[in-house]
């Protein structure tokens, strides 16, 4: 996010695309329903009638995967109109002029077909956004995860560049992040392009800090995405390590997954449960869970908060990064002889530019949001307050593509998933907590009532949806939250996996599958 | 340079409390003075994230030239106001209507289990040496036992209408999932046409059985443990879920983790939670979590092994792969749930170790 959780209830108007918060981010969704209590305007754009859309004032309820055309769109009534923040675009942007000639050829009219919703809707939209003093961009996966979710993400810098939405209280792009410490992941380069702190790792001055600090060889060239280690599983990899991740039931196309992991001729899992991917496992080490773990996490706004163990571990369980040091040890590699989370957090403070000015004891009461570059530095609530890391805002020239399946005569229903409330991700925890049972029992598929009766379904019933990799058995709901023609479920359920359906493409930059949407067919599960 | 606020305050302007002139920012409580200076003054409708609502008078002091004493928690201050928290005839006024409150009280002990407030009546109560006995009268509230959800207790006989719930609701969860009906005697918390919390609009967040300062509404996760022996301890952390990160306190008893409640001054979330951080605790002592190190053996089943044995085996199944087909077969995945020093030590044994970036985490799925 560039702007911290404490502006949420601040701006005038609050533009959530793509972002079920309410259910997937709910004390971040309270400070939206606060500023709309005190009169903030609320734009929608969510294929799904969501909670957040009954509080709308302009609700869009597009088709799955046109999220770019409905941003060009309102890019281009916003230049059309008059709208763009000259000032702002004048100190602190380029290729304002040829983005405007590009987004002529965007109007609304063009775009209405393809986001089956009305024109008037999207100027209405684009107006609200640009015409407020301050205006803030919220999204999670709706926008990710998408063939074209790096274009999702750029058109949105577009609005922000075109009317200087950034840099202020209320306002900004803010992604919201799912899991507890996936931003901490990346800030820890767990990423096959960067170092810690985002350091780029084909860069040979990071090549050259990294070799003075760790005193070993490190590799110049980029490393392939999780998406493409999995294609190669048994053709040029062969060895593998996993963290904490049911890849089995989290990652796309599950089919492609369980061939690839039983490819493999050494597979390490470490894990709090025994997980369907854990199962497939030559090495299972079990390690310590939250609750019984010291370390850090970093949430959705780049604040960096301390973990504190307050229950012994069960039985022999480990943490992490204990297990991960052990190994490399027996493997011979030197600077792993950590005795604490706090040593190997302070190492981490060293290497990161971001968390240069942090430190384990420092970080106790959590006040911090990265940058932090030095000790006498007061943390960075918002960013791109007085101007951009690399000078101007750039403007994208982005262009809309079709997802990479389209619905047809064969599977003729767009499926988009999400999660729910109550459950979280696959459901190993909160699936073994006691209680959530009694709100969520099972999953279903939400389909709208015509759909329903027209495919011969009942509400409460079993179907049998498929897609062109696979199928899967779930009950109907028949519910007018779904738009006709669209439907949905969570991934969180093993015995309704939905992933087995899904995966019909990546984005080609960042490899993120398009999750959110994939074209099936659903019918009485007797007639299949 | 004199500021000046909305209602034209001087900066520099002070208030008495208690023989000592003290300044205060406009529109700021005589309760929110009091209480920065230290004054022990008694609340029980008072929340300070919530909007003020003066409806159990406790919070009196004796304000100089008003005839009766006024709600601090409701009173904004006002330039030369001379106050008096302590005197004998407040302390006295308080006790009275401690005693009122507490008749309409079947129980007034309640486990620390409950919540977050719920200890608030009692120690007041036992300041006061309230007695019980003096206004025995008709209870107020219903008990809804019937509300067989698996989190939230409603017992409506220990309600002391305080609106905490009702107020912390609509104010702090903005769902007005629950409201007031009737008055007096006869008040009761309750939901759209009198139902079941889960067919109201409720979230089972559970702030309101955070800020209930009776056990009216009280935490059933939690109170399950009542009878684990022990004493409770909190130890601060971070919510495991999605990405807000709200602070919680680890509710424990030895080595048993029993509760989970929201921390009031978490920079993210300021004493808010939502179901899965309120509730969704108990998978850390479950049966099925992994206990020691998992070996596949020659059978092809996983059996147990010794730390010793399995990191043996994991580094050599390495070392393995590397000799038949080179370092780049190697691939490792972080976790975007583990904490950083797992995300850490990953990429560093890929980097530092193998000399690759092959490394990713969870996010792009
Ligand atoms: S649990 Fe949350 S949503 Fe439900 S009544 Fe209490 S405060 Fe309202
Ligand atoms: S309590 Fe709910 S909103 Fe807060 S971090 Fe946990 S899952 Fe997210
Ligand atoms: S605390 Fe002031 S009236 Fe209740």
């Amino acid at each position: 996010m560039t702007n911290p959780l404490a502006d949420m209830d601040k701006p005038d108007v609050i533009f959530c695309i793509g972002t079920n918060m309410t259910e997937c981010h709910p004390v971040a969704a309270t400070g939206i329903k606060k500023a709309v209590a005190a009169g903030s305007k609320l734009i929608v754009v969510d294929p799904r009638h969501i909670d957040l859309a009954k509080q709308a004032d302009v609700y869009l309820p597009i088709r799955v995967g046109s999220d770019t055309a409905l941003l060009l769109a309102m890019a281009h009534v916003i230049a059309r109109e008059d709208l763009v923040n000259k000032t702002f675009t004048d100190e602190r942007t380029t290729g304002l002029e040829e983005f405007v000639e590009h987004v002529k050829g965007f109007p609304p009219e063009w775009a209405a077909p393809i986001c089956e919703v009305p024109p008037e809707d999207i100027e209405k939209a684009a107006r609200l956004y640009a015409k407020a003093d301050r205006s803030a961009i919220y999204y999670t996966l709706g926008i990710t995860e998408h063939i074209c979710g790096v274009d999702n993400v750029k058109s949105l810098c577009n609005l922000t560049l075109m009317t200087g939405h950034i840099g202020r209280e209320g306002t900004g792009i803010n992604p919201m992040r799912g899991q507890n410490n996936i931003q901490g992941a990346g800030d820890c380069g767990a990423l096959p392009n960067n170092y810690p702190g985002f350091q780029a790792v084909d860069d040979p001055e990071h090549q050259e800090k990294f070799e003075r600090i760790w005193g070993t060889k490190v590799d110049l060239e980029l490393g392939m995405t999780k998406v493409t280690a999995l294609e190669r599983c048994g053709e040029s990899i062969f060895g593998m390590m996993i963290d904490g991740e049911n890849t089995l039931l989290s990652d796309p196309d599950r089919n492609h997954c369980q061939h690839a992991l039983e490819s493999l001729e050494h597979l390490v899992v470490i894990d709090i449960f025994l997980t369907e991917t854990a199962k497939l496992a030559h090495v299972v080490f079990p390690a310590t869970s939250w609750a019984e773990t010291d370390g850090v996490c970093t949430n959705t706004e780049r604040r960096v908060q301390r973990l504190r163990a307050a229950v012994p571990a069960q039985g022999d369980a480990k943490p992490d990064w204990w297990i991960v040091s052990q190994i490399a040890r027996r493997l011979g590699f030197e600077g792993f002889e950590y005795e604490s989370a706090k040593d190997v957090f302070n190492e981490l403070c060293e290497v990161s530019p971001l968390y240069n000015g942090l430190d384990w004891d420092r970080i106790d009461e959590g006040e911090y949001h990265w940058p932090v570059p030095d000790k006498h530095h007061p943390g960075t609530p918002r960013l791109h307050e007085t101007g951009f890391e690399n000078g101007r805002g750039i403007f994208s020239c982005t262009t809309y593509r079709d997802p990479a399946e389209t619905i047809n005569d064969d599977y003729p229903l767009w499926l988009t998933t999400g999660r729910r409330l109550q459950s979280y991700h696959t459901h190993t925890q909160t699936g073994r907590s006691g209680g959530m049972e009694y709100f969520l029992p099972g999953e279903s598929l939400e389909m709208h009532p015509d759909d329903v009766t027209r495919l011969g379904l009942a509400d409460g019933e079993p179907c049998r949806m498929s897609s062109p990799r696979g199928a899967i058995d779930i009950v109907v709901k028949a519910t007018t939250k779904s738009r006709p023609g669209t439907v949905f479920t969570s991934f969180s359920f093993k015995d309704t996996p939905v992933n087995v359906l899904t995966g019909s493409g990546y984005d080609p930059t960042t490899h993120t599958p398009e999750l959110k949407v994939c074209p099936v067919r659903v019918e009485p599960v007797a007639a299949s | 340079m004199i500021q000046r606020g909305e209602e034209g305050t001087a900066a520099n302007a002070t208030v008495n409390i208690d023989g000592t002139d003290v300044p205060f920012a406009d529109g700021e409580t005589l309760y929110e003075i009091c209480s920065r200076h230290q004054k022990d003054v008694p609340t029980l409708c008072y929340d300070p994230r919530l909007d003020p609502f003066g409806g159990c008078r406790l919070c009196v002091v004796e304000l100089e030239g008003a005839r009766n004493p006024v709600a601090s928690c409701t009173t904004r201050a006002t330039p030369g106001m001379k106050v008096r928290t302590e005197t004998g005839a407040i302390e006295k006024h308080r006790r009275t209507l401690l005693e009122l409150v507490v008749s309409e009280n079947r129980q007034v002990a309640v486990d620390e289990l409950s919540g977050y407030a719920s200890q608030e009546m009692k120690t007041l109560v036992d300041r006061y040496d309230a007695d019980r006995g003096r206004f025995q009268g008709k209870k107020s509230g219903h008990s809804r036992e019937d509300d067989d959800n698996p989190f939230i207790l409603r017992d409506y006989d220990q309600c002391i209408s305080c609106y905490r719930c009702v107020r912390v609701c609509a104010e702090q969860e903005g769902d007005y999932a629950i409201s007031v009906m009737n008055r007096g005697f006869d008040t009761k918390i309750t939901t759209e046409f009198n139902g079941l919390l889960r067919d109201s609009d409720c979230t089972f967040c559970g702030q309101c059985i955070q800020t209930c300062p009776t056990g009216a509404l009280a935490d059933k996760k939690a109170l399950a443990n009542a009878d684990v022996p022990g004493d409770i301890e909190k130890t601060r952390t971070i919510c495991p879920y999605c990405g807000v990160g709200c602070s919680v306190d680890l509710v424990t008893k030895g080595d048993r983790l029993v509760g989970v409640q929201p921390a009031m001054d978490g920079p993210a979330n300021e004493g808010a939670l939502c179901v899965k951080g309120q509730f969704a605790f108990g998978f850390v002592q479950h049966d099925d979590r992994l206990k020691t190190p998992l070996v596949r053996g020659d059978d092809g089943e996983l059996h147990p092994a010794s730390w010793d044995a399995a990191l043996d085996r994991a580094a050599d199944g390495f070392r393995g792969v590397v000799e038949r087909h080179g370092r780049e077969a190697l691939y490792a995945v972080a976790s975007g749930r583990a904490p950083h020093e797992a995300a850490y030590t990953m990429q560093k044994i890929m980097r530092a170790g193998w000399g690759l970036n092959h490394i990713d985490n969870c996010s792009r799925a």
